[in-house]
């Protein structure tokens, strides 16, 4: 088995332009089965634009992205049912009820015994007193939980989240990345996580890839990561990569 | 991993859920029903009161009984059958979902013929009640044009699906910047199919472009139904053969589209 196959995620010398701006510049990382990555950057880094060349909404420029085994977005629709996505930026058809949307996107998954699964989704992430209102009347961590739920609903071994929490309140977010934690140990999923948040980068992944000007700037776990920045935070040490500091040992 | 509707075939579950997103939108909202009924009956009794009018003072038109109705209802289709296809897929613009639809396993193609079946279900709404006001208030049956009736209908459906195909494909590439088109691309059919006169009324030039789409077969098919009482079967396999070339372009648009979408990024910012 080549390393490749032996990936959830590969990307190998990926690029992305658009007319003279490179979006992706040139970035390759492996994603082992199982793991949970973060991938931070600050705005216009080229996250939300790498997501979207693994799910193959994107072409790219050139390079190749591999999601278990399928070359994206070529081979997209031999692995999309295998895979799923939560981000702000997306929303549910509003008028639709909780339960009418999960149950149209389950059925699109095709999940076996939908009501089950959403009675089992509802239960999971306290949903069930939610699921015949409209989604459109659903406070922002309630829909998020919605778009949980949905990007869940086929129990996916690739799971990526562009910006999980965003625009949530502390104690919601907090119970978002708990649900994460335990369907990534429930499930073995692997996850790639696009984050601004240190805190929930810090807490949930054990690799975290920066990103700048669509290039990765560095790639290591957050311990060690601490340690050649000689930070106390990932905050601080995305401050240095984002300001061109540099780590201690390059320093040196 | 859950889920055995795998592979690369084709699915009529997912085109089956799609059709069910639709559904529900639409029963949940009554201004959105009222639409599809709305300017189908306004049409009609405009044009219904306009040829009863004319009927008294002109002799042709007295004899041509039903013939502007009969227009304006087959126009209603075509026009219609375009709308409801490009309204349901602009849905799902508004509705930021266009992402999730994208990500999902649901093929282009699915999606395309779940927005098929949408346009005839929200025709069915607006043009059934519409047919049955043209009976009480005109007399005029377009139920009772049987078969003829049928073969009319699926060339104006298959043309109405070719553009809004086309229209769905300029909204990928092009975001809502592309909306106009849904709304107006097919007025540029309305002087051009000749919906109110026959194709002899355009200067000769312009007879090739009208004999080149084929709503054009329908409505001079329509004509020698209700004035000559005449069926003109070959007029319709004319339109169906136009309709299958029109709609193999329009397909190919589409997917063409799709791709440049892909390679500029636009299926990640389909707003303005």
């Amino acid at each position: 088995m080549n390393a490749e196959s032996a990936s959830a995620i590969a990307v190998d010398n990926l690029v992305k332009r658009y007319k003279s701006v490179a979006a992706v510049d040139g970035i390759s990382f492996r994603l082992a089965p199982g793991s949970i990555t973060g991938l931070l950057g600050g705005n216009g880094a080229g996250k939300t634009t790498t997501i979207a060349m693994i799910m193959g909404l994107v072409t790219p420029t050139a390079g190749s992205v591999s999601v278990l085994g399928a070359d994206m977005p070529r081979d997209r629709y031999r692995v999309l049912h295998r895979m799923n996505f939560e981000s702000p930026y997306v929303d549910m058809p509003m008028r639709l009820t909780v339960r009418q949307n999960l149950s149209v996107f389950a059925q699109l998954y095709a999940v076996p015994d939908i009501a089950g699964r959403i009675a089992s989704l509802g239960a999971d992430l306290e949903l069930t007193e939610l699921l015949d209102r409209p989604t459109g009347k659903l406070s922002a961590g309630q829909k998020t939980r919605v778009s949980l739920a949905k990007a869940l609903l086929n129990k996916p071994e690739v799971l990526l989240l562009d910006e999980p929490t965003a625009s949530l309140d502390p104690d919601t977010a907090d119970w978002v990345r708990s649900r994460l934690e335990r369907y990534r140990a429930e499930h073995g999923a692997t996850v790639l996580l696009a984050s601004h948040n240190m805190g929930e980068v810090e807490r949930l992944c054990e690799r975290v890839i920066i990103m700048k000007t669509g290039r990765i700037e560095d790639d290591d776990t957050p311990v060690h990561l601490l340690s050649r920045y000689g930070r106390e935070t990932l905050e601080e040490v995305f401050l240095d990569v984002a300001r061109g500091r540099r780590h201690r040992e390059a320093a040196q | 991993m859950i889920g055995t509707d795998t592979g690369m075939s084709f699915s009529r579950n997912r085109v089956a859920a799609m059709v069910r997103r639709y559904w529900y939108l639409l029963r949940s909202s009554w201004p959105r029903i009222l639409d599809l009924i709305y300017w189908p009956t306004v049409q009609m009794l405009m044009w219904g009161f306009l040829q009863v009018y004319i009927s008294q003072n002109a002799g042709f038109f007295a004899r041509a009984g039903g013939v502007f109705i009969g227009s304006v209802l087959l126009w209603d289709i075509l026009f219609r059958g375009q709308l409801g296809f490009s309204i349901s897929f602009l849905e799902e613009m508004y509705a930021r979902n266009l992402g999730n639809i994208m990500m999902s396993p649901l093929r282009p193609a699915e999606f395309l013929l779940s927005l098929m079946i949408m346009s005839v279900v929200r025709l069915s709404i607006g043009m059934i009640p519409v047919s049955l006001l043209a009976i009480a208030f005109f007399g005029f049956n377009l139920w009772a044009l049987g078969l003829a009736l049928a073969a009319f209908f699926v060339n104006l459906i298959l043309t109405s699906w070719s553009v809004g195909i086309f229209v769905a494909g300029l909204l990928l590439r092009n975001g809502l910047g592309a909306e106009s088109m849904a709304w107006t691309i097919m007025f540029l059919f309305l002087p051009l199919t000749c919906v109110y006169y026959p194709v002899a009324v355009l200067p000769e030039w312009l007879q090739y472009v009208a004999w080149a789409l084929p709503p054009t077969y329908v409505f001079e098919g329509m004509r020698a139904l209700v004035i000559d009482h005449v069926f003109r079967a070959d007029l319709m396999a004319e339109a169906f053969a136009f309709n299958v070339v029109l709609f193999a372009a329009a397909s190919w648009a589409f997917f063409t589209l799709l791709r440049s979408a892909r390679v500029q990024g636009s299926l990640l910012q389909t707003g303005e």
